[in-house]
């Protein structure tokens, strides 16, 4: 349905306005989760794009929305069917990173410009990495070294770590090992979508753990939060902003409280650009955003800045102004590594309670101008 | 590895067993009084933990939540009987899993239109959330012991229901000759409606129930109706004690595979590869389990249709 409002409110203006700026119409295929359980990111993501498209009031720029319902198959059905018969410019939305390893290389390959709101699977940053693959998000291992360096810094030395068996858990539990300097007293891969999380909680409550990391996006981290919450076992929880992001605090609650996340950004960073994003979100969406529509809306802004300077159809040209990111991001200034990858801030924040509404705040930064290890390997 | 923690996750595979029982028992119960294969049950879970979320969030009262779970997931399945089921006794499966799964795609986009794409907020009551303590120094969840327990009471008033009351000698009679007992006099329509709605009613519980420790959001009901399907196969279709017994055998072997395998390969591998092929193999034990029953028994342990 957003779809087709999106596709007619920028057909009907473009029917009315010829090529404003002399630079080409850019056409853009958004491939994103907006059903199942792991729709909450997508329709941040998409939101946070839209809005910025929105209020940038540019008539050049057309947005076909998809729904892949977090199936790598209907993926790649989506990314043809946009490549191939609506013939867009630039691909961009998808979440998950087994869906961005299905729908990415062959996106790229075919010429296609692809803008990761999200979804950073170390492939793509490292051997995989390609010049039409750029990533506003993070690379995944980010958030999870964040979060290693907090534990070190923390004073924790016996994790149990746990993250489900798929390239971002994998990522998750690679990332936080690289930083993290102490024993591990369990690591456990759970199953994608796994819900009741006992057993786990009880090999946590068995091991000696001083602290518990772990990776749980969207439901499974609501599920497991809940249920630790009530197991009566009080370790420390640390994790990436994954499991805590502005949908899941909702539905989780007061056992969410105290839990301290890392993250790129948090609503109270402190920059014009940011403070004008998380209003206008709230005014127009009537919610808070989370990391996925701050990630979203970057997306969109590097995208427009982009069109400014040159033209989609001069790849060589659209590429560097891409690499330039000459756009003002709600986390401050914004550059990209030689990868594509960003090099930015990862603070940690801690989950508290403002009236009603459960959010996070600012309590440090873990790293600064961090990019990522798999850059080494990239051939670019 | 310790007793407790064994005990602990043999208590876990206990409350994940009943838990699947209930679910379990609506699905056989349909399939065998009524030869019908329904997709459209883990929906009705999703009904069920939707509605309690609804009426939790309105009243902040757990009870009612449980209550306005049974009788949304009873109307709810009663209208689709009357509505779309009562065509399809007389088809095909195949056809009947096509309509089924069409109530599935029906349910998730109505569901999302009327309370949106994020997940719900359900919480366990505060007389039983956090732990007790249970003889042997073990701590277990409150709330996990409360499911054992409505899981038990279920099944033995199924039981009294199928095996003491009038209902229950239609039921079986029903499973058994379908044809007879119609032309014995028996109000077919009306029974059919009645073991839906009772299905629907069960299924509805223990989506409530369970919304409470996961995530009430839509699609919530799907996973957990692959697992029913697998619960009834092992334990045949049409009988009750077999769904029970299928249930806390899925049940532990699951939750005891979790454990024990990755332990199991820790003896000769290193631990991080160990946790990733212990827990892939965890993860198909449950339908290795499935195999060896359907070899050695090929209607189910219990089964009743030849």
């Amino acid at each position: 349905m957003f779809k087709h409002l999106a596709l007619a409110a920028t057909v009907a203006a473009f029917g009315t306005a010829a090529v404003a700026d002399g630079h080409g119409a850019v056409k853009v295929g958004m491939i994103t989760t907006l059903s199942g359980g792991g729709a909450g990111l997508g329709i941040d993501v998409r939101d946070g794009f839209m809005l910025a498209i929105n209020q940038s009031g540019n008539t050049n720029i057309e947005v076909i929305i998809e729904d892949d319902q977090r199936k790598p198959e209907i993926a790649v059905q989506l990314a043809d069917k946009m490549i191939q018969s609506e013939k867009v410019d630039v691909m961009t939305g998808i979440i998950w990173s087994n869906l961005a390893m299905a729908v990415v290389p062959a996106a790229t390959a075919q010429g296609k410009f692809y803008l990761s709101p999200n979804a950073g699977p170390s492939a793509l940053a490292g051997r995989g990495c390609h010049p039409n693959y750029f990533n506003v998000a993070w690379q995944n291992d980010n958030l999870h070294e964040a979060a290693g360096a907090y534990a070190n810094s923390a004073g924790y030395t016996n994790s149990f770590i746990l993250a489900p068996n798929y390239p971002a858990g994998q990522d998750a539990l690679t990332g936080y090992k690289r930083q993290y300097g102490g024993e591990l007293a369990g690591e456990v891969f759970t199953k994608l979508g796994q819900t009741d999380y006992a057993a786990e909680i009880a090999q946590i409550r068995a091991s000696g753990a001083d602290s518990v990391f772990f990776f749980l996006p969207g439901g499974m981290g609501i599920s497991f939060l809940k249920q630790y919450a009530d197991s009566g076992v009080d370790l420390p929880v640390v994790g990436p902003a994954f499991s805590f992001d502005q949908g899941i605090l909702q539905a989780v609650g007061a056992a969410a409280l105290g839990v301290v996340n890392t993250s790129q950004w948090n609503k109270d960073i402190d920059n014009a650009t940011n403070a004008a994003f998380v209003e206008s979100f709230q005014a127009e969406y009537g919610r808070l955003p989370s990391l996925y529509a701050s990630q979203g809306f970057d997306t969109a802004n590097l995208l427009l800045s982009a069109m400014a300077s040159a033209d989609v159809n001069d790849a060589d040209a659209f590429r560097a102004a891409l690499k330039a990111a000459d756009f003002a991001s709600t986390r401050g200034d914004f550059a990209f590594a030689d990868n594509h990858h960003p090099i930015q801030d990862i603070y940690v924040r801690e989950v508290i309670q403002e009236g009603d509404v459960f959010t996070n705040r600012i309590i440090g930064t873990a790293l600064t101008d961090h990019s990522d290890v798999y850059g080494a390997d990239c051939k670019m | 590895m310790s007793l407790i923690l064994l005990i602990e996750q043999v208590l876990n595979g206990l409350q994940f067993g009943v838990t699947l029982f209930l679910m379990a028992a609506g699905l056989t119960l349909v399939f065998g009084v009524m030869g019908l294969i329904n997709l459209a049950h883990g929906s009705l879970f999703m009904v069920g933990a939707f509605a309690a979320a609804a009426v939790a969030g309105a009243t902040g009262s757990f009870v009612l939540a449980l209550g306005a779970a049974l009788a949304a997931a009873a109307a709810a399945g009663a209208l689709v009987e009357v509505l779309v089921i009562r065509r399809l006794y007389a088809r095909d499966h195949l056809d009947q899993v096509l309509a089924t799964f069409a109530l599935i795609l029906i349910f998730s986009e109505g569901t999302r239109w009327v309370f949106g794409s994020f997940p719900l907020y359900l919480n366990i009551p505060a007389a039983l959330s956090g732990p007790i303590s249970l003889p042997g120094g073990i701590e277990y969840s409150t709330y996990r012991l409360f499911l054992i327990g409505v899981g038990i009471a279920v099944a033995i008033g199924l039981g009294l229901l199928i095996t003491r009351t009038r209902l229950g000698i239609q039921i079986r009679a029903g499973e058994s000759d379908r044809e007879m007992i119609a032309a014995l006099g028996i109000d077919i329509s009306r029974l059919y409606t009645i073991v839906f709605a009772l299905g629907a009613a069960l299924a509805g519980l223990a989506g409530a129930l369970v919304g409470a420790i996961q995530s009430v959001q839509v699609g919530m009901g799907e996973p957990v109706l692959i697992l029913a399907f697998v619960v009834i196969v092992i334990g045949g279709i049409g009988s009750i004690k077999g769904a029970l017994v299928g249930a806390v055998l899925v049940g532990l072997t699951d939750t005891l595979g979790k454990l024990l395998l990755p332990g199991v390969f820790a003896l000769f591998m290193p631990a991080s590869s160990a946790a990733t092929v212990g827990s892939a193999l965890a993860s198909m034990a449950i339908y290795i389990l499935m195999a060896a029953v359907l070899i050695w028994r090929p209607t189910g342990l219990f089964g009743v249709r030849a």
